[in-house]
């Protein structure tokens, strides 16, 4: 993106150019939440099918490395806020350093779910044909574990390319490149970053709690 | 735009071809590939479907050939199958789906609502070029890889079946970004680009249709992704989602296609739709019967059309009650496309109407439409499908709707525009002559297809019983009638790009704001930005000129 000080050429003006923006990325978001919401169809069919195996494979997730998880992210979500509440005062020390931080909550939460997965490979807790955990038997739970590694898997990947896009985001602030009337891309980057922590807001409580 | 304007004198005479428009502002064909003017992402995303339909109609003819005999005619069944994959594939997500959106949506979009260009013109140069890799991707690994699956994939044969389907199915998921893209700019463009003067009341209801699409385009193509990811994964790694044997439910994946693939049909329709709203007002002088039952009629589809998918399914173990209620909310969707084709023909009533080439084009979309939309309300009839499932009543439905009507769309949107787009005229006799041909060739092609469906001949079968074979043959011929009306179009319209008389400003007298700007537009669509003082469709009391020039 080049610097949204300017107006590009085919917009009227600066505020036409930033609805322009708001308004592409919160439609880009529609996008993702139906992208997950076939997910959660097939979810909410499957526990129907299976409600003994995905109780018993929700009890055997760890929710208190999930609550870990969850508070990680939330962080991050604090973090952005802060990110763009300094580009609005054009502090850009202090966006760049928040935007890090909240690109480092993402590393951590990739690193803990990463356990997470290292565990369930030891134990075979794993999808479909590759599912040789003893200690839950019951119909459907290799399906609850395919589940639970595609959702979490689409979500991680997610939460990567957030990472990505955050640290973009915090080499461009280093270079001075917001401001109290460019402050377009951090707002953007922040509510894409919302919405990878709201997606694991639901994820949590499906896949670890219930 | 103020009404003393209205005619220039100038143009009575003679037009003129000006000096500086978008084709010259730069010719070198870095021009071309780097450009972010949307009228010449338009253009290439023209020579892309172009080149896509040229393709999928050849294996559509291949494959009608096949069925001249019954049993081997020329190829194996396997590669029968191949064959309908490719025509299948390609048609639906290489043509149909960006075929008026990416090109004409493109083109006029900011035209029509007085903006310099969309409201992201790298994203939109980045869908063309995600369609191009997308649709390359997609037809190598469905040469190379043999995928028999059809163009809807179905598990469990998509996820078991020895041929290489996963690479189709990237390729399909990459294609499908373009779409999204393609979707929001249209959004964005539409909601904060309007000129001074354009409240949503005046817009043009060509943007109207193309606004409808973009949010079916933006709210169901991520469900394909998602359905194709599964697929893939479900293919390379056997995890089961949709695997009887470990649980998984195959109806589940057919819920998740057609999620996006019913709606995907309407994405395919409305645009059309939008083109014969405009079509219909300049041809016959006369303001739209009904703009604003046109205009809401095309959101009210794009919203029902989310909520008929189980139609596809009433065979596949569906209750009683969903089927019922699957069939009576599709019929929702009749009624919205009555009230469209109601004012459409409203509109004609006692019009000054011309018989141009567009038209001719719009006759055939009426009638392709109605035919197509009755024997849709008869499929959505539950009882009445049961004995036409998955046969080539099925199959000539479709094609009368996706085929018929959205064809008919494009064709009068490239003949409609081909003057404002390139500045010059085409042959308006054989534009007549090829319209013939096309919509008699058409009929000829798929009428017999209902009678087989009938019969009980089923869809994607490579061998049939002698006693079809008559009609097989009649819907070869046919199909080889279309083929020739899309070669006279491809020779004509080639001819008038070179040889053309200058088409000026406005050669229908329309009162379209396209048509406001020179033809073909300067680099930046105006001379000066437009202010919008009227309706994009009011002809009471002007004096427009037709057919200066």
């Amino acid at each position: 993106m080049r610097p949204e000080g300017h107006v590009q050429e085919h917009f009227a003006n600066i505020e036409v150019q930033r609805q322009a923006a708001r308004l592409g990325m919160w439609t880009f978001l529609a996008t993702e939440i139906l992208l997950f919401a076939g997910l959660f169809a097939a979810y909410a069919e499957y526990r129907s099918l299976f409600h003994q195996a995905f109780v018993l494979g929700a009890r055997h997730l760890d929710a208190m490395m999930a609550t870990v998880e969850t508070a990680v992210l939330i962080t991050g979500s604090f973090a952005v806020v802060m990110a763009h509440h300094y580009a609005k005062s054009s502090k850009a020390g202090m966006t760049c350093l928040s935007l890090l931080a909240a690109a480092a909550t993402g590393l951590a939460f990739l690193m803990l779910h990463g356990i997470e997965y290292w565990h369930h490979f030891e134990e075979g807790a794993l999808p479909g044909k590759y599912y040789s955990f003893p200690e839950i038997q019951a119909v459907g739970a290799s399906m609850f574990f395919t589940l639970y590694f595609l959702m979490t898997g689409l979500h991680s990947l997610h939460v990567m390319a957030g990472v990505g896009v955050l640290t973009w985001l915090a080499w461009r602030a280093a270079g001075g490149a917001f401001s109290n009337n460019n402050y377009n891309a951090v707002e953007m980057g922040g509510l894409y970053w919302h919405l990878v922590d709201l997606i694991w807001i639901f994820l949590f409580p499906l896949l670890y709690l219930v | 735009m103020n009404p003393s304007e209205r005619v220039e004198p100038a143009e009575r005479v003679e037009a003129v071809f000006p000096e500086h428009h978008y084709l010259n502002a730069g010719t070198t064909v870095r021009s071309w590939l780097l450009t972010r003017d949307h009228k010449r992402i338009g253009v290439m995303f023209l020579v892309a479907v172009i080149l896509a339909l040229l393709l999928g109609g050849t294996f559509a003819l291949l494959l009608r050939f096949e069925h001249l005999t019954p049993g081997p005619t020329y190829v194996s069944a396997v590669t029968y199958n191949r064959l309908f994959t490719l025509h299948g594939v390609i048609m639906v997500w290489f043509f149909l789906i960006p075929a008026i959106p990416s090109v004409f949506g493109n083109f006029f979009i900011p035209i029509m609502i007085g903006a310099k260009d969309v409201a992201f013109p790298r994203l939109n140069l980045a869908s063309l070029y995600i369609y191009m890799f997308g649709a390359a991707f997609t037809t190598w690994s469905m040469i190379h890889g043999g995928a028999d699956t059809g163009w809807t994939f179905y598990t469990p044969y998509s996820t078991s079946t020895s041929t290489v389907v996963a690479p189709m199915l990237l390729g399909i998921f990459i294609l499908g970004f373009s779409t999204i893209v393609t979707g929001i700019n249209f959004i964005v463009t539409i909601h904060t680009m309007r000129g001074p003067g354009l409240s949503w009341m005046r817009l043009p209801l060509f943007v109207w249709a193309i606004y409808g699409t973009s949010i079916i385009q933006v709210l169901a193509t991520p469900v394909l992704g998602l359905v194709l990811l599964l697929v893939g994964v479900e293919h390379l790694f056997g995890f089961g989602l949709f695997d009887p044997a470990r649980g998984g439910d195959p109806i589940l994946f057919q819920h998740l296609f057609w999620f996006y693939s019913h709606p995907a049909v309407y994405i395919m329709i409305l645009p059309a739709m939008g083109v014969i709203s405009e079509t219909v007002a300049a041809a016959a002088r006369k303001n739209v019967f009904g703009y604003k039952a046109v205009a809401y009629s095309s959101l009210g589809i794009a919203f029902v059309g989310f909520f008929t998918w189980g139609h596809h399914m009433f065979v596949a173990g569906q209750g009683v009650f969903d089927a019922g209620a699957f069939g009576v909310l599709s019929m929702f969707v009749g009624i919205f496309t009555a009230i469209k084709v109601f004012t459409w023909v409203g509109t004609l009533y006692r019009g000054a109407i011309r018989f141009t080439t567009p038209f001719a084009y719009i006759c055939g979309f009426l009638f392709f439409l109605v035919f197509g939309g009755m024997t849709g309300i008869a499929v959505a009839t539950v009882s009445l499908d049961v004995h036409w499932h998955d046969t080539y009543f099925v199959v000539a439905h479709f094609h009368f709707i996706m085929v018929g009507a959205a064809m008919m769309g494009f064709l009068a949107a490239l003949h409609y525009w081909f003057p404002k787009m390139f500045g010059r005229t085409y042959h308006e006799g054989w534009g007549l002559v090829s319209a013939t041909l096309i919509i008699l060739g058409f009929n000829a092609t798929f009428i017999p297809q209902f009678l087989l469906g009938n019969m009980g001949m089923p869809r994607r079968y490579y061998d049939y019983p002698a006693r079809f074979q008559s009609l097989h043959v009649a819907s070869t011929a046919g199909s080889t009638l279309l083929f020739f009306g899309f070669v006279i179009i491809f020779i004509y319209l080639a001819l008038a790009l070179k040889y053309g008389r200058a088409a000026g400003r406005n050669p229908w007298g329309s009162r379209g704001f396209e048509w406001e700007t020179p033809s073909p537009p300067p680099l930046h669509n105006f001379e000066k930005l437009p202010v919008f003082t009227h309706g994009p469709h009011e002809y009471q009391g002007t004096t427009e000129v037709p057919h200066a020039a």
